[in-house]
Parts: C-alpha cells; sequence; structure tokens
C-alpha cells in the first residue's frame, strides 16, 4: 500500500490541472484562485474603503466552493494519501543547508525553519510570511490573476497579456530566489 | 446541487496540489533554481491538454452546460499592470513559496503559519484595491 503515500509525478498532475479547467469552464466558469481574495475582502466589508470591493459578491459564491473543496483536498491529501516528506534534487537540497541553513529538504513538506508555529514568534519570519503574502495578493490583483487564472486559464487560451503576466510571475521569482535570498536569507 | 460539483472541483484541485507537490515551498524554490523538471512539466502538460482543449471547443463552437456561453473572453491589452503586476507577484511567490491555490490547500493540510501569509495576501488586496486608481494600468 505504499504506492498510495508517493508523489504523483508531472504527467499525472498536469492532466488532472487541466482537467480541473475544462469542468470549471463546461460549468460556465474560469479557473482563478486569487479572485477569492477579492471576495474575501469584499465580504470584509472593504467596499467601504475602495470601490474596487464594491460587487456583487455572490456571484462568486461558486469559487468560495472550491476554496472550501481545495482546502478540504489538502486535509485529505496529507493525512490519507501522503508521507508528508518532498525530495528535491540533492543539488538545490544541498545549496539550501549550505547557504541558508534550511537542512529540511526530504524530510517535510514545507520547511519547519519558516513554517513551524513557532517560528512565528520570532519577527523575522512573521515579517517574511507576511511580506510573502502581501506581495502575492497585492501582485496578483494588479496582474489580474495568477498562477491559475494567468499560467493556465490564461495561456491555455492564447492570451498575450498572461504570457505578459507569466513572464513577470518569472522575473519576479528568479529575482527573489537568485538576487534577493542572499541578502534577505544569507 | 451546482454548489456540490464547485466543491468536488475543489477538492480534486486540493489533492492534485498536494500530491504533486506544487504546494511545497521546496518545489517552489527547486523550479525557479531550475533543479528539476517537476514544476515546469505539470504547467507544461496542462497547458498543452489546455490549449488543444480551448481550439477544439472554439472551433467546433462548443456551449458550456445550459447552452452558456464558455468563459473564454480575451484579456484586456496593456502592458504595465501584467509586467509590473506579474513581477510584484512573482517576487512573493518566491518568498512565501506558495502562490494562492495552494496557500487554501496548505490550510486544510494544518500548517497554521500559512494562515499568516493568507492575512498577508488578503491585507495585499486590499491595498491594491485602494491604490488602484493611482497605479499605472
Amino acid at each position: 500500500m505504499d504506492w498510495i503515500y508517493e508523489p504523483w509525478p508531472w504527467y499525472v498532475a498536469g492532466p488532472l490541472i487541466a482537467l480541473t479547467m475544462f469542468i470549471l469552464l463546461f460549468a460556465g466558469k474560469q479557473f482563478g484562485m486569487s479572485s477569492n481574495l477579492r471576495t474575501m475582502c469584499s465580504i470584509g466589508g472593504a467596499g467601504k474603503a475602495a470601490d474596487f470591493f464594491k460587487f456583487d459578491w455572490k456571484k462568486e459564491r461558486w469559487n468560495l466552493m472550491v476554496v472550501v473543496g481545495a482546502v478540504i483536498g489538502g486535509f485529505l491529501a496529507s493525512h490519507y494519501m501522503s508521507n508528508n516528506r518532498v525530495k528535491i534534487n540533492p543539488k538545490v537540497a544541498q545549496q539550501l543547508s549550505q547557504d541558508y541553513g534550511i537542512d529540511s529538504a526530504g524530510e517535510a513538506y514545507l520547511p519547519p525553519e519558516l513554517f513551524a508555529s513557532e517560528q512565528l514568534s520570532d519577527p523575522f519570519v512573521l515579517g517574511i510570511l507576511i511580506l510573502g503574502g502581501f506581495l502575492v495578493g497585492f501582485g496578483a490583483r494588479y496582474a489580474g490573476g495568477c498562477t491559475s487564472g494567468h499560467a493556465i486559464s490564461g495561456l491555455s487560451n492564447l492570451q498575450l497579456p498572461s504570457l505578459i503576466a507569466v513572464i513577470g510571475f518569472f522575473i519576479g521569482g528568479l529575482v527573489m530566489v537568485h538576487l534577493l535570498y542572499p541578502l534577505i536569507f544569507g | 446541487m451546482k454548489y456540490i460539483t464547485y466543491l468536488a472541483v475543489g477538492v480534486l484541485f486540493g489533492i492534485v496540489m498536494y500530491k504533486s507537490e506544487a504546494a511545497s515551498w521546496f518545489r517552489i524554490y527547486e523550479m525557479f533554481q531550475f533543479g528539476s523538471f517537476h514544476m515546469y512539466g505539470i504547467i507544461g502538460s496542462a497547458l498543452v491538454l489546455g490549449v488543444i482543449g480551448i481550439q477544439v471547443i472554439k472551433r467546433k463552437n462548443i456551449k458550456a452546460f445550459d447552452k452558456q456561453e464558455m468563459q473564454l473572453k480575451p484579456k484586456k491589452k496593456s502592458v504595465p499592470r501584467y509586467l509590473i503586476g506579474g513581477i510584484i507577484f512573482g517576487l512573493g511567490w518566491a518568498l512565501a513559496g506558495v502562490c494562492p491555490g495552494p496557500m487554501c490547500v496548505l490550510a486544510g493540510a494544518g500548517f497554521y503559519s500559512i494562515l499568516v501569509v493568507i492575512g498577508g495576501a488578503l491585507l495585499g488586496t486590499f491595498v491594491y484595491g485602494l491604490l488602484r486608481g493611482k497605479l499605472p494600468h
């Protein structure tokens, strides 16, 4: 029964992500996760502060159901279908350990150095998590979509704006990992 | 009844994200280090099937259920919003090691620190809403 805990290869995951997109298309919807953040802001009353949040969020309830499903999926997969250890390229794992003291590749799903609950009392770690989230939320809305909305839905529909956004995602990611990580974590 | 469908799609998506390790910080870091084909394979294979499927839908004029139009409207043309917004998103994606979908998945998996990241993402969305009129689009 060990196979059930094995990670899924890319050629299983990719087609299933395409399937997710097509099910939503056939339901008359578009696959995109980050717009839920805007919906949640609206539900929280952000419409009082900015017109951007004044819209009929009830029309977006279907997408909130996708979010609830993703939470349940995460629970099921982590509790019953995974040993919660992510093996990566040994060279990358070694580099992480040497340069940044992150030794947990192959032993954890997320590095406890950043994501263990105890680490929240460390202002540096707390700052990284808040800033990382902030940039994702701000950037996704500014760009009008995230990995699902642009890299999957938009590119599948051959949208030039989505290609520009995805190039932006990679410029930002490469700058962060190659230029800023040594300054932040080094 | 329709909500059950969306819930089920979400469960499928959540399991795929977790089981493929696309929700793992390590895989995102490895991707930006070009250390493995894994993440590129996931996005690439989803895209190949996505492009082919959408071409078939368009050429055969296939409708969604209930005879609705498919949501395939072209996106508004612009460069600055997509490029600058995209770069900001990418900086955060690599720093926190998660994008919006996996954030929900990891919350379900019991990583409570991810709630701080989600809080940050909500704050970022809110601040974008406040500044929107002043930003180049």
